[in-house]
């Protein structure tokens, strides 16, 4: 038995192995850099709303470590432990505005997803001819709803919904929502339903049912992923929208977005109530994300690769 | 797919009675002149000349959705089998055309007149004056320049969305934690980021980007002084929220390209980096332009950031033309020179994207 190793690993490879663990590394380095850019923010955020004056000023990062947690964020919210079963008017406004954006954004979505599903499938089976338009230039008529930038309509709209006794009203907001989103959703469905084999439907007809029959019966139930993918996405959008509801919204009606910005401006250094404030607006997202990324995903990437 | 007729063909016996044509012709036209009398009442009532009282325009509004509900069902009765299948359109074009053309035409007549919203003497039709005052407003123009840079700082976007994707797609561990990671910002409200970024994280006493600054040796750090550094904030904070839009949708593109043609490129003595810009970079381009197209679409309506962290400063600096917009009715309460601003922008748009997008198409498929 000899000390000597007689079977070992040539320079050139040992240099491989160098490399691809220098690249490993440079790799994951990369990943966790970005990782710490996307979250930071949000992590920062969330530990503000536990933190006191001193914290602040003295820029206290963790938790337990720097700084006790103290629910002073959360109290001026109404949320903390203490005063979550006492009355308390702040807490009223937040529930108010949370409820009006669920509104607002539940109900555009439920509706861009049903319109936008309906034409899609019609523009992705049947021929039409509207005057003029046929298939292709109807297609293009929807999408090119994209490019519209919101300020255009905005205006018009503020005048209009005035007459119309819409302004600072959940509904005006929800029909305006609904057109923003629609493009969106006719994108991605329409390359949804052409992906279902024709045959399906045919086998439906065939068997008896009617085209309405086989597209809610057959169909629908097929392109569902797609569905609930279109539908996050415009909640996503709707949620977050803060240009119309700024303008046409003013007391009843006004969502979430308005009021954190309505705020950003006079709190001072008082961050932590910002920060609860922050921190309740983006949660429901959050955790949206988290937990359905699989559809976000498969709907931004549905209308990428043909 | 064949251009003729539909993909779903079916024969279908449809006959059609005098009686049903009939029917259905009264439908469209009798709601049509339920609809045209609402509006000339309410235009009478509003003129002063018929004695009844109308709060608000709202049964003009009734009045267009009972013809669309009667448009509608009136196709099937005139055509049949073939009705219904227009029955999938036609509600979202109706809703479209409400929606959009006609607030549009809408927007054409406020857009040359003066219209302040709060004063009494309501609208004043003034020819040109909006244009001329357009034309000698020196923030619009610089507005416009501020949405050029903008649109340019796409490209870099587009660089580290890129590079990001092709992290995703290699082979890495925990890929679904990096890929849920990574998709955050896209969730969080712009302006819920105007404050967490903006305004409390680049404060420049206790923020702690402004700390880091100050331990990278920025001595006095400012975010928002420079107009110069204040627009390149505006732009990062932007492009942080959207960067998982792109990465995404290059992903997408990723995953789609065969591993077997790299694999190929591997064999034949190709460095990763020829792979990549011979190979992987030319497959891409379809899903880039994409990607970028859609970019651009978001980012022409860039205002919610603006508009609550700097409100266009320091001196216009950092306005895209929707805050502009948006702080020129703030401040006057004036719809008409916003309104003729936003189709100006408008009609920029639609020539620009137009020309993008013919431009991609003639270098994507060139014709000699």
């Amino acid at each position: 038995m000899s000390d000597k190793q007689i079977f070992h690993d040539s320079e050139f490879d040992l240099l491989q192995k160098t490399r691809w663990f220098s690249g490993r590394v440079a790799v994951y380095g990369i990943l966790i850099f970005w990782t710490v850019v996307c979250l930071f923010p949000i992590y920062w955020t969330i530990t503000t709303s536990f933190k006191m004056a001193p914290n602040v000023m003295q820029g206290h990062l963790v938790p337990l470590v720097d700084f006790t947690p103290r629910w002073l964020g959360w109290k001026s919210l109404g949320l903390s432990p203490d005063t979550i079963w006492a009355e308390s008017t702040v807490r009223e406004e937040f529930l108010k505005r949370f409820t009006n954006s669920t509104i607002s954004a539940l109900a555009s979505s439920t509706l861009a997803v049903i319109l936008g599903s309906m034409a899609a499938y019609g523009l992705s089976r049947f021929r039409y001819r509207f005057g003029f338009m046929r298939n292709p230039d109807i297609s293009f008529f929807f999408l090119s709803q994209l490019i519209l930038p919101p300020v255009v309509l905005a205006l018009p709209f503020l005048v209009l919904y005035k007459q119309l006794d819409l302004l600072d009203t959940s509904i005006g907001l929800v029909m305006l929502y609904t057109l923003t989103v629609l493009p969106i959703v006719i994108w991605i469905m329409r390359d949804q339903f052409s992906s279902i084999p024709v045959e399906l439907e045919e086998a439906a007809l065939v068997d008896g049912l009617s085209i309405w029959g086989a597209f809610l019966t057959i169909v629908l139930p097929i392109a569902l992923p797609g569905m609930v993918a279109a539908f996050i996405l415009c909640l996503v959008l709707t949620w977050n929208e803060y240009f119309f509801a700024a303008l046409l919204t003013s007391t009843d009606a006004k969502t979430l977005p308005v009021m954190v910005a309505s705020q950003t401006g006079s709190q001072g250094i008082n961050w932590w109530a910002m920060a609860a404030l922050s921190t309740a607006a983006i949660l429901p997202l959050i955790i949206i994300g988290i937990v359905l990324e699989r559809y976000i995903i498969k709907g931004m990437a549905a209308g990428a690769v043909k | 797919m064949s251009k003729e007729g539909d993909l779903l063909h079916v024969v279908t016996f449809d006959d059609m009675t005098p009686m049903r044509l009939r029917l259905g012709k009264l439908l469209i036209w009798g709601s049509a002149a339920v609809m045209a009398l609402t509006f000339a009442a309410l235009a009478l009532a509003e003129a002063g000349y018929i004695g009844l009282e109308f709060e608000n325009w709202r049964p003009a509004l009734y009045g267009f959705l009972f013809w669309s509900v009667c448009l509608c069902i009136a196709q099937v009765v005139l055509h049949g089998e073939q009705g219904k299948r227009t029955l999938f359109v036609l509600p979202a074009a109706l809703f479209v055309v409400a929606m959009v053309i006609f607030p549009l035409v809408f927007a054409l007549g406020i857009a040359f007149s003066d219209w302040n919203l709060s004063s009494p003497t309501g609208r004043q039709f003034n020819g040109f004056d909006n244009v001329r005052q357009m034309w000698g407003d020196p923030f619009y123009w610089n507005a416009l320049k501020n949405m050029a840079y903008y649109t340019l700082a796409i490209l870099v976007e587009y660089a580290v969305a890129f590079g990001l994707a092709l992290l995703l797609a290699s082979d890495i561990k925990a890929r679904k934690f990096f890929r849920v990671a990574f998709l955050m910002p896209l969730m969080l409200s712009p302006v819920a980021v105007s404050w967490m970024v903006g305004k409390s994280m680049m404060e420049i006493r206790f923020g702690p980007l402004a700390r880091l600054a100050r331990w990278l040796g920025w001595e006095r750090p400012s975010f928002f002084g420079d107009p110069e550094v204040a627009r390149a904030m505006i732009m990062m904070m932007d492009a942080w929220t959207f960067i998982p839009f792109m990465m995404i949708m290059i992903l997408a593109g990723l995953q789609a390209i065969p591993r077997e043609l790299q694999e190929a490129a591997r064999v034949d003595g190709a460095s990763a980096w020829r792979g990549f810009w011979e190979i992987t970079f030319p497959l891409m381009l379809p899903v880039s332009i994409t990607a970028i197209l859609i970019r651009i679409i978001f980012k022409l309506k860039l205002a919610d950031i603006i508009i609550n962290v700097t409100s266009g400063g320091p001196g216009g600096a950092t306005d895209s033309v929707t805050s502009f917009i948006f702080r020129e009715y703030r401040d006057r309460s004036n719809v008409g020179y916003g309104t003729l601003l936003a189709i100006v922008y408008l009609v920029l748009i639609v020539v620009a994207i137009t020309t993008f997008m013919k431009l991609v198409d003639r270098w994507m498929n060139p014709r000699y």
